[in-house]
């Protein structure tokens, strides 16, 4: 029974798998991908795991070798009792953004759900990870498995020098700066010589352009005082403002060791490495999804999957893109799957068969007949909020019959702002997309002083914006640490940001713990 | 593409992280499982348990909105009635279009729930509880040995070979006693070929070929390795000294103990088991109980088959000499005792029990610990008054005559419901000086 099929040109019949048929299948899937899709991916390394494996995999954020810390063990006990309790199943797959790219699969999957998942993973998520302008810009596929490697080893020799709870000390306090530890623009690069003197010419020859001799003339601005140069100074010498907070205390804390000023290092590339995949959820999920979708009904309309197979491929991909209503008891948020695959499908629609009111909102490619093409040069240039921003349109919104709440706590109640008409959809859409905006979902904290002449007191700044603070127990933990980290005093201010009017002011005193 | 086949890997790669998140969370757990303790079943004790701690000690924290207060604006999909200016009133604990986030940040981080399993719930019940005054130390006969490295010796089985030490001395001997390099030898077999083929100085010639003679000589004579430079790594068996304790468990199974009693004195000892197989290997479990007679039996019959009949509890006292006096001589062992009993006894046999107990059992003893179940009359009034007023049994007051004279290792405690099984226990073998 085993090469006997009952249909020439199915790839796989019933729920067992197999390596052939893997190996079968991945063709297959392949010669969709490339050949109709034109996607380009990373070479793929499917790796079967149990249940156990993948609970393993989920505590450690997902990646297959990870330092040891108990935070993670902590959430393995969650997820445990979780599962075990029949409270949540298990992703069917984790994707890691590497070279080759890793892709897990459950050994409980049927064949039809490892086909599924490979087209889903190995074929979406990679092409994703390897096309995807923030990926390509922020992360290093190809190095991040031997970086862990290599945080894992030197965390272990730490632990065996200075003791565990040492390094679980520097650790706690890296982890909890965790979303305040990544670059969010792109660093300047120091120029070379040749540049430097190239663009001096440049300047050179723009000034002797503009040059008029009336500028002279006029009557400058009175000096500023010295004291206010002296903290410009003192800002510029230390980088300030800086809202990358790892970065700054692994760099300018003063009392910091140089092993543990690594291990701030360390935290801080894998929440940097973690930085993109936090602002593509959406588009992510909305790219696998729609790459699963696409080549699931391409196998079964080539014949090469059966009835049986396609139902049960129906039944999961429903299961995953359902969005509950807002007053439904599931409703919790909006479904990255749902959402995202719904905009991919209508991106996919616009371009080959558009309406006219498509061709008023999107002139630039309504109609232009290249589906996939569009659909790949949204996938590899724009993130969550710029992608619902540019591509959500109002034919969506009416089928998604999306609407706009404004919840003021000054007020008694909510007041519907927008909802998906006419006057609606441009409000509607900005007010999506910047839901999806991580400069606005994490408080913006910085860095901005620091008396060096005086207790060495560290200032930081929340600026706040509609009014809304942060959450007080968490923030002083926080402080806390930062304050294990620094050595001395740390105070943190939420300033308004429009009004520039101080709303709170949180202050933490100097500690050695970690410096004992 | 690769397809690699990662089930046979190594399971349980987040088993340090599990350590490490018990041990930071260790008071709060040990708090939780006494607590918890108090309500299980004794056949629950096999199982792992459900516990939830304060996240206290394992929170994360980290900078991020209030749940609360502000302006907010909530895009949400399924709007049916809804036009723009309707106002809608707010839903009671937070707006509906942010249940998610506020459930984030609200309750769920009040109480951390997982579970823990059997070994870890043990490990953690029965920690710094030990045998009081294990003093008696013995060394247990031959069988507890363990191997100690004692350096080397010239003498060993083969496997035991130290090439380190032997390659050592064998370079050693070879310096001190000049024996010659090969790449001496070579470079002088060298210049010979080099003065054959070119007609060089005879003499010369002549000198290199015995001065060869006598390296190569040399070289025979002297080996290059020696049994004299064979050193083995040596092994010293070092007698561990072992405790050699036994405990006897006494039970009460008569006819007046009802089955509530019974299922007290049985919890009791089962935990006594459970305990004394997890911390201690070398300690001899007896299992005595009694009616009218009494009888040494073995674990499975004195935990779950039933009899009935009158109350001597001194025969168990005697057949608890009995034995110790055929298997257990009280200069070499450790001997503890457990008895258990409705207090109830024949009343002309409490004289004699109670001078049994004195003078045999207590001077060989280490300690001798004395349960009493009760009839649960909790929430009468009747039982509240009687436990006030001290209703005493025969047999505890008799006991009481006896433990109360100085210098005597002895506990009693009563138990009248199953709740203070675990407390009572834990009063009973606590460590002294444990931490809490």
């Amino acid at each position: 029974m085993l090469n006997q099929l009952s249909e020439p040109g199915l790839l796989y019949e019933g729920a067992d798998w197999d390596y052939d048929k893997i190996k079968r299948v991945y063709d297959a899937i392949e010669t969709v991908a490339r050949g109709e899709m034109g996607l380009d991916i990373y070479p793929n390394q499917i790796e079967v795991i149990t249940s156990e494996q993948m609970l393993d995999a989920y505590s450690s954020i997902g990646m297959p070798l990870m330092y040891k810390h108990w935070s993670f063990g902590k959430h393995f006990a969650r997820d445990e009792m979780l599962y075990r309790k029949g409270l949540r199943g298990l992703a069917y797959e984790i994707v890691i953004n590497s070279s080759p790219c890793i892709s897990y699969v459950m050994e409980e999957n049927s064949m039809t759900m490892q086909t599924l998942v490979i087209a889903h993973a190995a074929f979406g998520h990679n092409h994703f990870f390897k096309n995807n302008n923030l990926f390509r810009q922020w992360t290093d596929a190809k190095g991040i498995l031997d970086y862990l490697e290599f945080a894992k080893n030197y965390i272990s020799r730490c632990e065996d020098r200075y003791g565990q709870s040492a390094v679980e000390r520097v650790l706690d306090a890296a982890h909890a700066l965790m979303s305040h530890g990544v670059h969010r623009y792109p660093r300047k690069t120091a120029p070379d010589l040749r540049e430097e003197e190239q663009r001096e010419r440049e300047r050179q020859a723009y000034q002797e352009k503009m040059y008029n001799d009336l500028w002279r003339t006029v009557p400058t601005k009175p000096g500023r005082p010295e004291a206010s140069t002296a903290v410009a100074e003192r800002k510029a010498l230390l980088g300030l403002p800086e809202e990358n907070i790892l970065y700054f205390l692994e760099k300018k804390a003063p009392r910091l060791k140089p092993w543990q000023r690594e291990l701030l290092r360390i935290v801080r590339h894998i929440s940097q490495y973690f930085y993109p995949q936090k602002q593509t959820k959406l588009m992510n999920e909305g790219c696998a999804t729609y790459t699963h979708y696409y080549i699931m009904n391409r196998l079964h309309q080539k014949g090469q999957i059966n009835e049986g197979a396609m139902l049960e491929f129906l039944h999961s991909h429903t299961a995953v893109v359902f969005q509950p209503e807002f007053d439904d008891p599931r409703y919790s948020g909006i479904n990255p799957y749902a959402l995202g695959f719904a905009m991919m499908q209508d991106i996919a629609r616009i371009a080959s068969d558009p309406t006219l009111e498509d061709r008023e909102w999107f002139p630039d490619w309504a109609g232009n007949g290249d589906p996939m093409g569009t659909l790949r040069d949204a996938w590899a240039n724009f993130r969550d909020e710029s992608f619902v921003l540019q591509f959500l349109s109002p034919a969506l919104m009416r089928k998604l019959r999306l609407f706009q709440v404004r919840n003021d706590a000054t007020e008694p109640e909510l007041v519907v702002e927008n909802i998906h008409n006419e006057r609606g959809y441009r409000s509607l859409r900005k007010a999506l997309a910047r839901s999806y905006d991580i400069a606005r979902l994490e408080p913006d904290i910085q860095i901005v002083d620091v008396d060096l002449a005086g207790d060495r007191k560290l200032l930081l700044q929340h600026r706040v914006t509609n009014r809304i603070l942060l959450d007080e127990s968490d923030a002083r933990a926080v402080l806390r640490h930062i304050a294990n980290l620094w050595g001395y005093e740390v105070a943190l201010i939420e300033v308004d940001a429009t009004s520039e009017a101080v709303l709170k002011e949180h202050t933490v005193a100097g500690s050695s713990v970690l410096l004992g | 593409m690769n397809i690699i086949d990662r089930r046979l890997n190594p399971q349980g790669k987040s088993l340090a992280n599990r350590q490490r998140f018990l041990r930071r969370a260790k008071e709060q757990i040990v708090k939780a499982v006494r607590d918890s303790s108090s309500r299980r079943s004794i056949q629950d004790i096999e199982n792992g348990e459900k516990i939830s701690i304060p996240t206290g000690g394992v929170r994360e924290p980290s900078f991020h909105h209030g749940s609360s207060g502000g302006l907010r604006e909530h895009v949400v999909p399924g709007n049916k009635e809804y036009v723009e200016g309707d106002r809608i009133p707010r839903p009671q604990g937070g707006g509906q279009g942010r249940g998610n986030e506020a459930s984030d940040s609200g309750e769920g981080e009040d109480d951390f729930r997982f579970v823990l399993s059997r070994d870890e719930f043990l490990d953690i019940f029965l920690e710094d509880l030990e045998l009081p005054d294990l003093v008696k130390q013995k060394v247990k006969r031959s069988e507890s040995y363990s191997i100690h490295r004692a350096g080397y010796s010239p003498t060993g089985s083969p496997s035991n070979l130290n090439l380190v030490r032997t390659m050592r001395n064998s370079l050693s001997r070879r310096i001190a006693l000049k024996r010659p390099k090969p790449a001496e030898i070579e470079e002088l077999e060298q210049r010979i070929r080099e003065l054959e083929g070119g007609h060089g100085d005879v003499v010369e010639l002549q000198e290199l070929r015995e001065q060869l003679e006598r390296y190569l000589r040399r070289s025979r004579l002297i080996p290059y390795l020696d049994p004299i430079d064979v050193r083995y790594n040596r092994f010293e068996r070092v007698p561990r000294p072992v405790a050699q304790a036994v405990m006897f468990c006494l039970m009460d199974v008569s006819g007046s103990m009802t089955e509530h009693m019974k299922d007290l004195a049985k919890r009791f000892f089962m935990l006594l088991f459970l305990f004394l197989k997890r911390r201690y290997r070398h300690v001899d479990i007896v299992f005595i109980r009694h009616t009218h007679e009494a009888k040494e039996v073995d674990e499975e019959t004195f935990f779950y088959s039933t009899e009935t009949g009158g109350t001597i509890v001194s025969t168990a006292l005697e057949e608890m000499q009995k034995v110790v006096r055929d298997r257990y001589p009280p200069d070499e062992w450790n001997i503890y005792a457990a008895q258990a009993s409705d207090g109830d006894n024949m009343s002309n046999d409490n004289s004699h029990a109670a001078s049994l107990l004195e003078d045999v059992i207590l001077p060989m003893c280490q300690y001798f610990a004395y349960i009493e179940v009760a009839q649960d009359h909790e929430g009468s009034l009747g039982g509240a008054l009687g436990a006030a007023f001290g209703r005493e049994t025969d047999l505890w007051r008799t006991y009481k005559h006896v433990a109360n004279k100085p210098g005597q290792a002895m506990a009693m405690r009563r138990v009248k419901n199953r709740r203070e099984i675990f407390p009572v226990f834990r009063e009973l073998f606590a460590r002294e000086n444990a931490p809490g």
